[in-house]
């Protein structure tokens, strides 16, 4: 029980009449890093907005950490959102949307002492440079990667990704992998990752969950990837998937 | 004797205007940024119903139209939280029934309803010792408000979602802060006018965030700009004898340009 990260039995989520989860049970080890996969309209996003706690599920009970969500604290987790919904009329500066992280809350005067941890952590992500720029401005990459450093800053145990390489660059997105793969060896924390992009999965996580609705599985991936399993996620898929992973696995 | 009661005044608008100023300025870089202008004209209506209530009544209109005004601010975000419908509906809704509750209770009062106009232009004449005391007592609880509530209310006009996850309360926090916008109206009423309570609101918040790269500048700036056109606004109406409503908002407004102005350069420099 002690080394469950997260514990989800018979969760269902329903929009109005249109169930988005239904019935899903789940354990996620802690230290583990889990990547997951489905076609769009899955529920990815949607269960990992019910770990966050945004979203009220219909039936079944959700235990992070050994402990009810609203007995979490704010820094047990680390976020980055698929969908920025932001106010790009809002004015701030990249600094002060990483401090929240640092802080669970909007900034009048950094205080010295944060204003270096923000710029270290940016500097981490690659983005140090851009750590005075209005943040209306950055693009969707550099964006991206001031929502990574505003995860990581809290050194959360349970970091939730959706989509985290969506718009960095091919050079950038080696990167990306790279810093939360040294975060979750260094912290020992576990990741949660949504990703299209079949092949990281694959490579980077410990266990994959291909998602429909209903957990169709949640194995290593080299049990996940089998073509019964991506047929009965997506449906028939149009390729073999030995073609996709022709690479091997990381370490 | 007359210089006497010239001077406690002009003193008492003088106060009312600068913490009027000062709440409004505010407030008003929330409801910049959170595009709620038109709450605040929904809410000045409301408490244009308020008042009538209270003239109809026969008591201090105040004591009706800060109830009447507070309700209509829970209706609206209830109305806005509970069906579909976006808040301008439902604001443009419950506008409608104030404007026509306080027409039909002017029109049962039948006598003479100078009052009524002086609350939809504003005057200082008309601001009284006990305007004075709620202006004063919402004044502290907006500093208060400084320390704790301005860090989550910001969080929130950013990224609503994100301020969740943070475990800020985001929706008892809109209910304080439009709490605090109601009654702030009211009282900005009677100086402003019902007509112009929207723009007083909005105007210092707007000239800051034309200048000001982060949201706490915003602030500091809009809260300096509204409490000096306050004073300006005030000090040229006694002197040219003009409404002060009307007066503050074309300062304001003075400031707004030259705002534009400032960012121009600043732009042109930074190229
Ligand atoms: N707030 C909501 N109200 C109604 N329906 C919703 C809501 N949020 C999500 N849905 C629906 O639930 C389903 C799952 O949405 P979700 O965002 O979880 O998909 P996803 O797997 O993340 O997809 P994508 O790959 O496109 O990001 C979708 O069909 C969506 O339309
Ligand atoms: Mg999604």
């Amino acid at each position: 029980m002690n080394d469950i990260a997260i514990e989800l039995k018979n969760l269902s989520v329903n929009f109005a009449r249109y169930s988005a989860l239904d019935n899903l049970t789940l354990s996620i080890p802690k230290g583990t890093f889990v990547s997951i996969v489905g076609p769009n309209g899955a529920g990815k996003t949607t269960l990992l907005k019910v770990i966050l706690g945004l979203i009220k599920p219909n039936h079944g009970t959700i235990t992070i950490l050994g402990k009810q969500i609203d007995e979490l604290s704010a820094f047990d987790l680390g976020y980055v959102p698929q969908i920025k919904t932001l106010d790009r009329t809002f004015p701030a500066l990249p600094i002060e949307l990483v401090s929240t992280g640092l802080n669970a809350k909007w900034p009048g005067r950094l205080k010295k002492h944060d204003k270096n941890i923000v710029i270290d952590t940016l500097e981490r992500v690659g983005a140090g440079n851009l750590a005075k720029r209005p943040l209306n401005k950055l693009s969707g990459g550099e964006l991206q990667r001031v929502y990574l450093a505003r995860a990581l800053i809290r050194k959360p145990k349970i970091l939730i990704l959706d989509e985290p390489a969506t718009g960095i660059d091919w050079i950038g997105e080696k990167d990306i992998h790279k810093i939360i793969d040294e975060y979750k060896s260094e912290f020992n924390a576990t990741v949660i990752m949504v990703t299209h992009d079949w092949e990281s999965a694959y490579h980077h996580a410990d266990f994959v969950l291909l998602l429909n609705k209903v957990a169709v599985c949640f194995d290593k991936p080299e049990d996940a990837f089998s073509e019964d399993y991506l047929s009965q996620t997506f449906g028939h898929v149009g390729h073999k998937h030995e073609m996709l992973f022709s690479g091997s696995r990381h370490d | 004797m007359i210089d006497v009661f010239l001077q406690t005044f002009m003193l008492r608008a003088m106060l009312a205007g600068i913490l009027v100023g000062f709440m409004s300025s505010y407030f008003g870089v929330f409801i910049v940024q959170r595009r709620m202008s038109f709450m605040g004209s929904g809410l000045a209506h409301a408490a244009f119903g308020g008042v009538a209530l209270g003239i109809l009544l026969n008591t201090e209109p105040l004591w009706i139209a800060i109830p009447f005004t507070i309700l209509a601010s829970i209706g609206i975000t209830l109305l806005r939280d509970k069906t579909k419908l976006g808040s301008d509906t439902s604001i443009g809704i419950l506008f409608a029934i104030s404007v026509a509750l306080g027409i039909i209770f002017l029109s049962l009062k039948r006598s003479y309803t100078a009052d009524a106009f002086a609350y939809l232009f504003g005057s200082i004449l008309s601001v009284q010792t006990s305007d004075l005391y709620v202006t004063l007592i919402l004044s502290v609880i907006t500093m208060l408000s400084f320390f704790g509530f301005w860090s989550r209310w910001a969080y929130t006009s950013f990224d609503r979602e994100l301020a969740g996850t943070d475990r800020i309360k985001v929706t008892r926090d809109d209910y304080i802060l439009n709490t605090l916008l109601a009654i702030t109206i009211v009282v900005s009423v009677k100086l402003v006018g019902i007509i112009l309570v929207a723009a007083f609101l909005v105007i210092p918040a707007a000239s800051a965030r034309l200048v000001a790269g982060t949201f706490f500048r915003m602030t500091i700036i809009s809260i300096i700009l509204g409490v000096i056109s306050s004073i300006i606004g005030l000090i040229a109406s006694y002197i040219f004898d003009l409404p002060s409503g009307a007066t503050i908002i074309l300062v304001q407004a003075a400031i707004f340009f030259i705002s534009i102005l400032i960012r121009r350069i600043t732009i042109r420099e930074s190229l």
